[in-house]
């Protein structure tokens, strides 16, 4: 057994150590907010925070997450957090929105370490996350939202 | 063993589509409210023996003061189910806060496309086609809790009024849910008079989509690929690397010592692993050893293909439009050849289904597109009734036209494992069927390969003196259940739409004809179907000749364009697209499809390393009523940004039949940084609704070409632009 830490709670999971972390969340714990896309860490759909870092969950093996704080699309209420999905909700980023959980995680990285991103920050930062309904143009617009309600 | 399913699929796809008096006909009383139609209960309602209240097949009126819109259609981020809420929120004079969504059961009779005639999401249709049906679901409903008011309170109905989501006469006053039960006893109205626009709330000016916050949480069984049904089972399939291969050999013993590995299923041409978890699954997949018979295979690679289509541009092929000759002199001849590969749809959440079948009854869950062909064709394979397969249609994950299958092949494949599964068991258990990316790429059902060739004439004075055009490609609908409506005297309509009588232009003395090759590489439609090669090919030549005429775009075109909705966009784009910035260059395309008009204006800058930057892209458009300006919004931005993608750096490529991409690293959809900023501006307009998902995609080809060619003088005929240097 291995005992990770997700979204603020420990948890046992079976499987060998080489498992990535992405189907032990979805199949196992039924945490499925984080999605399935590319599973060679080509699209971010699959993105987590591992100890606030983004992180693609699809190359990321149990074995070596003990003693890191994985945070999923169920469990991310930071401030960073709400205020992305405040702008994303206040703009409708999302179409399909199969890809949203892992675009609102790295916007939120993004946010907590950058509070007023320009234009060129946020293409640094989303580039890994695809989306073919190409929301992209409002996930810009709805970053320097999230920024704004930062702000307060 | 498809071939065969579809033709007893067939019947299925022709069933009538039932008017609202048809289906009103229908009425039954049920105990705890009335029912409008004889297939009802349906929905969640139903399933929790929550009968009550007001329930008709389009909306329910719960006396917890809920509204649930059922919604026919599929919504895989297109807007849909928020499309329809507000025709009945509209009617209903509901508050848009009270209004929540569930997608229909499979039932063609009372939730059939009446546009398609069988239940079924497609073609830009869902508004257009539900515009009138929901309207009067909620002028129903509104009539009846009218009623019912002026019942309980002994007034006279003329004397009682509704406005967001409340009832009122007098002093009297009651919400939706305290008049639901008394709503449901009354008689269901036979004439009904629907707003006039001046009287609208929502529609034309906004409503919160119905799934956006969901959508931002990571709610747990929107989509297919969230299904977690008790007891169930994880199943990828592997299948031949080349399209029509069978299988003739397996080694299943190394898989099936892997873990979690519950059992290895054989079929004809593709063997599908049983695992306990989807990783396992994968796992135990790389394990097969296969050998493949390709004799009846697709063989050929993409550039066999070409020559061959390349001939064929050479021969006169079937003729589908012939303009009266103009009888002008040609002063200047520009003779084109032009090639679009192979695209994959790609849409974000792979393909998947889970299946539940015991030997009389099955039930899927998945983001069922043709809800009307899943149903039949799942119900053949397995052997049973349509009536006793259950479709759980679920968000689907995007589709782009990837889940409007003509021949439902994944629930096919999904019911064969199922069946499969029960006979050697002996007992029922879910199975979940997904299809990694891999699976997804390399899987067919592409976007057709296309050659085109123009040889277009001006005469001295600058005027189109004629325009010859031929295109080469597989018709999407010959050989499926759809050829008898798509397919007139040898032409695939899917491969020529937006030529000759379905394109906005009159063209003096345009004449085109088509071949339709067979090839063994299944293809689809794929946003905006034909619209994505035409426009393409109409937009950039009609360009040439502008410039060569020494015109200039706009003014050209609009010699050509004598519909006044095609004109209003064209200019409206133009002029809204202002002063052209420094150092930028500037394309313009305009095109009609699916009813609707776009106009995009397409400023780039050319990069130092010879690569092109789609800087600002500025779209008018008219699609009739404008239901929701912000979906509107939406869809032109994703629209066009997924034809920015195709023209940009997508293709797939066979090589002896295989196909060379696999994954996002080697079929590069676009990227944030690649998406220009964009600008929409929605034309008024009284007419009935039109497309809205399908519209934005064929202009932004064009337009980006041409600023390109208008930059560096280089047309590019051949896509993707990656093919040359310029992304």
């Amino acid at each position: 057994m291995i005992t990770l830490t997700i979204n603020g709670a420990r948890r046992e999971v079976s499987g060998a150590p080489d498992t990535p972390l992405l189907w032990v969340l979805r199949d196992e714990l039924g945490l499925t907010g984080t999605k399935f896309g590319c599973g060679v860490a080509s699209c971010g759909a699959c993105t987590v925070h591992l100890d606030g870092v983004p992180a693609r969950s699809c190359q990321s093996a149990v074995g070596d997450l003990e003693g890191v704080e994985i945070t999923t699309i169920e469990g991310a209420s930071d401030a960073a957090a709400k205020a992305v999905r405040a702008a994303w909700v206040e703009l409708e980023v999302p179409q399909c929105g199969y890809c949203q959980s892992g675009q609102i995680l790295s916007a939120a990285a993004l946010l907590a370490g950058t509070p007023k991103p320009t234009d060129a920050d946020i293409d640094a930062s989303m580039e890994g996350n695809l989306c073919r309904c190409a929301t992209y143009a409002r996930i810009r617009k709805a970053v320097h939202r999230a920024a704004e309600i930062m702000e307060g | 063993m498809l071939d065969r399913i579809i033709a007893g699929a067939v019947p299925a796809v022709r069933a009538a589509p039932l008017s609202r008096r048809g289906f009103l006909k229908l009425s039954a009383g049920a105990a705890g409210g009335l029912m409008l139609g004889a297939a009802l209960p349906v929905g969640r309602a139903a399933a929790e023996g929550a009968a009550e209240g007001l329930a008709t097949p389009f909306v329910h009126i719960r006396p917890d003061n809920s509204v649930v819109v059922i919604v026919k259609h599929l919504d895989k981020g297109q807007g849909t189910a928020t499309g329809l809420a507000t025709l009945v929120a509209e009617e209903l004079d509901a508050d848009a806060a009270q209004v929540t969504t569930e997608f229909a059961p499979a039932n063609t009779a009372l939730y059939a496309n009446t546009l398609m005639g069988v239940q079924g999401t497609g073609g830009s249709t869902a508004m257009a086609n539900s515009w009138q049906q929901y309207r009067e679901a909620g002028a129903t409903a509104r009539a009846m809790l009218v009623a019912a008011a002026a019942e309980t309170w002994g007034v006279d109905p003329a004397a009682v009024t509704v406005a967001g989501g409340r009832v009122s006469a007098g002093n009297n006053s009651a919400t939706f849910g305290d008049l639901a039960e008394a709503a449901a006893r009354q008689t269901v109205p036979g004439e009904l008079t629907l707003k006039s626009p001046d009287q609208w709330v929502y529609i034309g000016k906004s409503f919160p989509r119905v799934d956006v916050a969901r959508k931002t949480e990571g709610s747990t069984g929107m989509f297919g690929m969230d299904a977690r049904i008790e007891g169930m089972v994880h199943a990828v399939s592997l299948r031949s690397p080349r399209f029509g291969g069978t299988l003739a050999a397996l080694d299943d013993s190394a898989a099936r010592a892997l873990p979690g590995v519950i059992d290895v299923i054989r079929l004809p041409d593709r063997a599908t692993v049983i695992a306990e978890t989807t990783w396992q699954a994968i796992q135990a997949r790389e394990a097969l050893v296969a050998e493949w018979d390709i004799g009846t295979a697709e063989n050929r690679g993409t550039e066999e293909l070409r020559a061959e289509y390349a001939a064929l541009l050479d021969r006169e092929g079937t003729q589908f439009h012939a303009a009266e000759p103009t009888g002008r002199e040609a002063a200047q001849v520009i003779e084109a050849d032009y090639f679009f590969p192979y695209l994959a749809h790609a849409p974000m959440e792979p393909i998947d289904v889970t299946v539940r079948f015991d030997g009389t009854a099955a039930t899927f869950w998945t983001g069922s597109q043709i809800q009307t062909l899943d149903q039949n064709i799942g119900a053949q394979v397995l052997g049973i009734a349509p009536e006793a397969v259950t479709i759980n249609t679920l968000w689907g994950g995007g589709s782009f036209g990837r889940r409007a299958i003509y021949d439902s092949h994944y629930v096919a494949e999904a019911a064969m494992v199922a069946k499969a599964w029960l006979d050697a068991h002996g007992e029922a258990r879910p199975i979940k069927l997904v299809w990694t990316r891999e699976d997804d790429i390399r899987g067919g059902y592409y976007r057709p390969m296309h050659m085109h060739r123009v040889r277009a004439g001006l005469d001295a004075e600058g005027n189109i003196a004629f325009w010859q055009h031929r295109v080469v490609g597989q018709g999407i609908m010959l050989g499926t259940a759809f050829e008898p409506f798509a397919v007139k005297d040898g032409v695939d309509s899917s491969s020529v739409e937006g030529l000759g009588e379905s394109s906005p232009y009159a063209i003096p003395g345009w004449t085109a004809d088509v071949h339709h090759p067979r090839v063994g590489v299944p293809v689809l439609w794929w946003r905006s179907v034909g619209h994505t090669h035409t426009a393409y090919v109409v937009e950039t030549m009609m360009d040439e000749l502008a410039q060569a005429a020494g015109a200039d775009p706009v003014e050209f075109r609009l010699r050509y364009l004598a519909d006044p909705r095609a004109r209003g966009v064209l200019e409206m784009a133009a002029d809204k697209a202002g002063a052209l910035p420094e150092g930028l260059t500037r394309g313009i395309a305009v095109h009609k499809s699916f009813g609707s008009y776009v106009a995009e204006v397409a400023d780039v800058r050319m990069r130092e390393d010879g690569k092109v930057k789609v800087v600002r892209v500025t779209c008018a458009v008219d699609c009739g009523v404008p239901i929701n300006p912000s979906n509107i919004r939406a869809q032109i931005e994703g629209g066009l940004g997924y034809g920015l993608s195709a023209i940009l750096r997508e293709e797939i490529t066979l090589t002896e039949g295989e196909v060379d991409q696999s994954n996002f690293y080697d079929y590069t959809p676009l990227r944030i940084t690649d998406m220009p900023e964009v600008e929409v501006h929605i034309l008024p307009s009284t007419e009935a609704p039109t497309g809205i998902g399908e519209p934005g995609t064929p202009p932004i080809g064009p337009a980006v070409a041409n600023a390109v060619r208008r930059a560096t003088g280089q047309a590019v005929r051949e896509l993707p632009f990656s093919r040359h240097g310029l992304a």
